[in-house]
């Protein structure tokens, strides 16, 4: 069905089909009209999510301007509305997801196109989608219960003979201790970070997985009979061939991470101060913000939060436009020098 | 999903040569077949298993007696980190250094996969460890938490009202996602040019659009804008927009690998355009669709924050979706992992379980209707034989 004009070696032209577009019959015409119809609905159910958001927040913008990005207190009562602390947050929470997801997500995705026998491949592979499709409440639950606790040994090892570097620092902790002062500790935007780590590798791992599978047999065998190990031909053939997807696979669970509700929420006690130092107990991003006062909140702060919401969707419009773009052209070969 | 975009073995047909040469290297009669390179002699095998042992001593010598050091994180950590040291190390005795880079990857690359695949165990594992406790009483599936409150003992109260009120607002997610995606897939496949590309971009970059995003807007376009109380529907309908793009992207990849020659021969046979989709491309592609309706389905079901934003954690059990607000599994969940006291806890983590159970058995189909297709690919299908008939 390509509609382009093939020539052949010689520069004559291929014999070239018959042009089947000229008529449609009615039912044709039905069809073509309806599927075109439900493509543009995706575009406006997208685009009216974003006209909605801001229109909703429109009475926010403007009472508040420039402040509400600016701001870091969250008071609708007090008339203080800022989300600046949230954004701070909700950066911070996705980068160290992003620390730790990265290198896991990339070595399960080479361990499953590369090294798996291929016996079990394909269960990995619906092992990785399995993994995708657990529901952040049990991410959270666990995190909650299982990996903080230990977690806070790593943040009070990192504080102690990391913390001169400010993002690492825990002001009033004493490393000396015999007890872990836990409570400085935890519900931290690190414990937070880990934990959406969780829903971020599997996303990330797939869509490296997916790019490096098509890298080129002939190349790779080609390594090897040049008398490559098997790291060699990784980095000389599979690496550079999938760096595309590498990027793209990241940039969407970034987008991933930076919309994390439910296992924020669980984990991270709410504290609204810009702060980088991200060992410290509490943390605040945008769609925990906005989740945990939903509920009973006044039609002001609604509009506020309405507001934050539509801050949170540019934010991750932007990621993930920008990581399907990376990954779809990864797909079709261009921009991948082998 | 993302994680869809193409499954090589589970696929049919090979529609780029990329997928064709693959497929020729994994049926054994085509193949050349590369020689093995994981031949593995005596003295590899013990450089491997002493290095184990011999960091691990070595880190629990650390950990219990020189450093003041403590966390099973961290010992794991600080053992992986020695290993490989050690490894490479040994290695380095006899072999020259790309041998030893490659096993300093190796080790790293398995350890890396190891972590995940152990963070997976253990996440199922613990969840339905936790949640046992309340399976033990039978009124946890039949009585709804109407007459319990949180702290009562596990043998009052239930979750009924949430399985129901998930049951009823997937139906209804599916009823409007289901035809909405599948249209979009065809769309993008059947019709595509620059419009349909515009169109993809959107739905893959909406895959990831965070679900609070579509609880949201689903609040601002229903309840404030349409004047509707919070209620199940309006739950269903933001489930529904974080399932379409899912539906819609993975049915996208299912229909682009349905081969064009056999859209050809139907359109060479006289067949119109519309026929040609719905007796030739979607019946090809009918496993792959199922899984695609699956997927989105695992997704949807597991959705808090949508039906914390419209919905509400109700108590009391309702099967009217546009009426009262309705319940849901993971918002039980949710709500009993969050509250002070043990026996909420247990509930949540129960309803927790019942979650979890759900999608694995929603992806124990997807394997086995992947299997089945590959069965039935071992015989060409009639109309595959028509095709090529017609194409030769």
């Amino acid at each position: 069905m390509s509609d382009t004009v093939e020539f052949s070696a010689t520069g004559e032209l291929a014999d070239r089909p018959r042009d089947i577009r000229t008529a449609h019959s009615g039912a044709d015409r039905v069809f073509r009209l309806t599927a075109t119809s439900v493509g543009a609905l995706v575009l406006v159910v997208t685009g009216s999510i974003g006209v909605f958001l801001a229109y909703q927040g429109v009475p926010t913008f403007r009472r508040y301007g420039l402040s509400f990005l600016t701001d870091s207190a969250f008071d609708p009562n007090l008339n203080k509305v800022g989300i600046l602390a949230a954004i701070v947050g909700t950066v911070e929470v996705a980068i160290i997801a992003l620390v730790i997801a990265f290198p896991l997500a990339i070595t399960s995705a080479l361990y499953i196109s590369e090294y798996a026998p291929q016996r079990i491949k394909s269960f990995l592979v619906s092992l990785v989608d399995l993994m995708a499709a657990i529901p952040s409440v049990i991410y959270g639950a666990w995190g909650l219960f299982v990996l903080q606790p230990q977690l806070l040994w790593v943040a009070r090892w990192l504080a102690t003979w990391l913390g001169w570097i400010p993002i690492f620092d825990v002001p009033g902790s004493d490393p000396r201790a015999a007890n872990l002062a836990a409570s400085r500790y935890e519900q931290s935007a690190f414990c937070a970070g880990a934990v959406v780590a969780m829903m971020v590798i599997p996303l990330a791992c797939s869509v490296m997985m997916n790019v490096f599978n098509q890298a080129p047999p002939g190349e790779r065998e080609a390594a090897y009979a040049l008398g490559s190990t098997r790291w060699g031909m990784i980095r000389a053939v599979v690496l550079p061939f999938g760096r595309g997807g590498i990027i793209g696979g990241t940039m969407l669970g970034l987008g991933r991470a930076l919309g994390e509700t439910i296992a924020v929420l669980l984990i991270a006690q709410q504290a609204f101060d810009v702060k980088i130092r991200v060992l410290e107990t509490g943390t605040v991003t945008i769609s925990a913000l906005v989740a945990n006062n939903f509920g009973d909140s006044s039609p002001i702060q609604l509009k506020a939060l309405l507001a934050a919401g539509f801050v949170l969707f540019l934010m991750t419009l932007v990621v993930n436009t920008f990581a399907a773009v990376v990954v779809g052209r990864s797909r079709s070969g261009a921009g991948v020098d082998i | 999903m993302t994680m869809l975009e193409e499954r090589p073995l589970d696929e049919p047909f090979a529609a780029d040569p990329a997928t064709a040469r693959r497929q020729a290297a994994t049926s054994p009669e085509t193949a050349d077949r590369p020689r093995s390179i994981s031949s593995r002699t005596f003295d590899d095998r013990m450089s491997l298993g002493g290095s184990a042992v011999a960091s691990l001593c070595l880190v629990w010598l650390l950990y219990t007696v020189v450093l003041p050091m403590s966390g099973k994180l961290g010992f794991v950590l600080l053992w992986f980190v020695a290993f490989v040291l050690l490894y490479a190390g040994v290695t380095a005795v006899s072999q020259p250094g790309p041998v030893v880079r490659d096993r300093i990857a190796s080790a790293v690359i398995q350890g890396g996969a190891a972590v995940v695949l152990l963070v997976l165990v253990f996440t199922v594992a613990y969840t339905f460890v936790r949640g046992f406790p309340a399976y033990r009483h039978l009124n946890f599936f039949t009585q709804d938490m109407s007459s319990a409150g949180p702290s009562d003992p596990l043998t009052q109260g239930g979750i009924k009202h949430a399985v129901v009120g998930s049951l009823i607002e997937l139906g209804i997610a599916v009823l409007i996602a289901l035809p909405l995606g599948l249209t979009t897939a065809v769309f993008m496949t059947e019709i595509g040019g620059r419009f349909g590309r515009i169109v993809r971009t959107i739905v893959e970059s909406m895959t990831a659009l965070p679900d609070l995003v579509a609880g949201l807007f689903i609040y601002a376009f229903l309840l404030i804008a349409l004047g509707q109380e919070r209620n199940g529907f309006a739950a269903a309908v933001a489930l529904s927009i974080t399932m379409l793009p899912i539906i819609a992207r993975s049915a996208d990849v299912v229909l682009r690998i349905v081969p064009g020659g056999l859209r050809e021969a139907s359109l060479a046979l006289g067949a119109s355009h519309w026929r040609t989709v719905w007796s030739v491309v979607l019946p090809t592609a009918r496993p792959g669709l199922a899984t695609a309706l699956i997927l989105g389905m695992a997704r949807g079901i597991g959705e808090t924050a949508p039906v914390l934003i419209v919905s509400q954690p109700s108590a009391y059990f309702e099967s009217n979706p546009f009426h009262n607000p309705m319940n849901s599994l993971p918002l039980f969940a949710y709500t009993g992992i969050r509250a002070p006291d043990t026996n909420s806890h247990t509930r949540g983590f129960g309803a927790a379980c019942v979650l979890l159970a759900t999608v694995i058995v929603l992806f124990v189909v997807i394997r086995i209707l992947a299997r089945q297709r590959r069965a039935r690919d071992a015989r060409p299908r009639p109309w595959t034989r028509l095709a090529r008939r017609a194409s030769s």
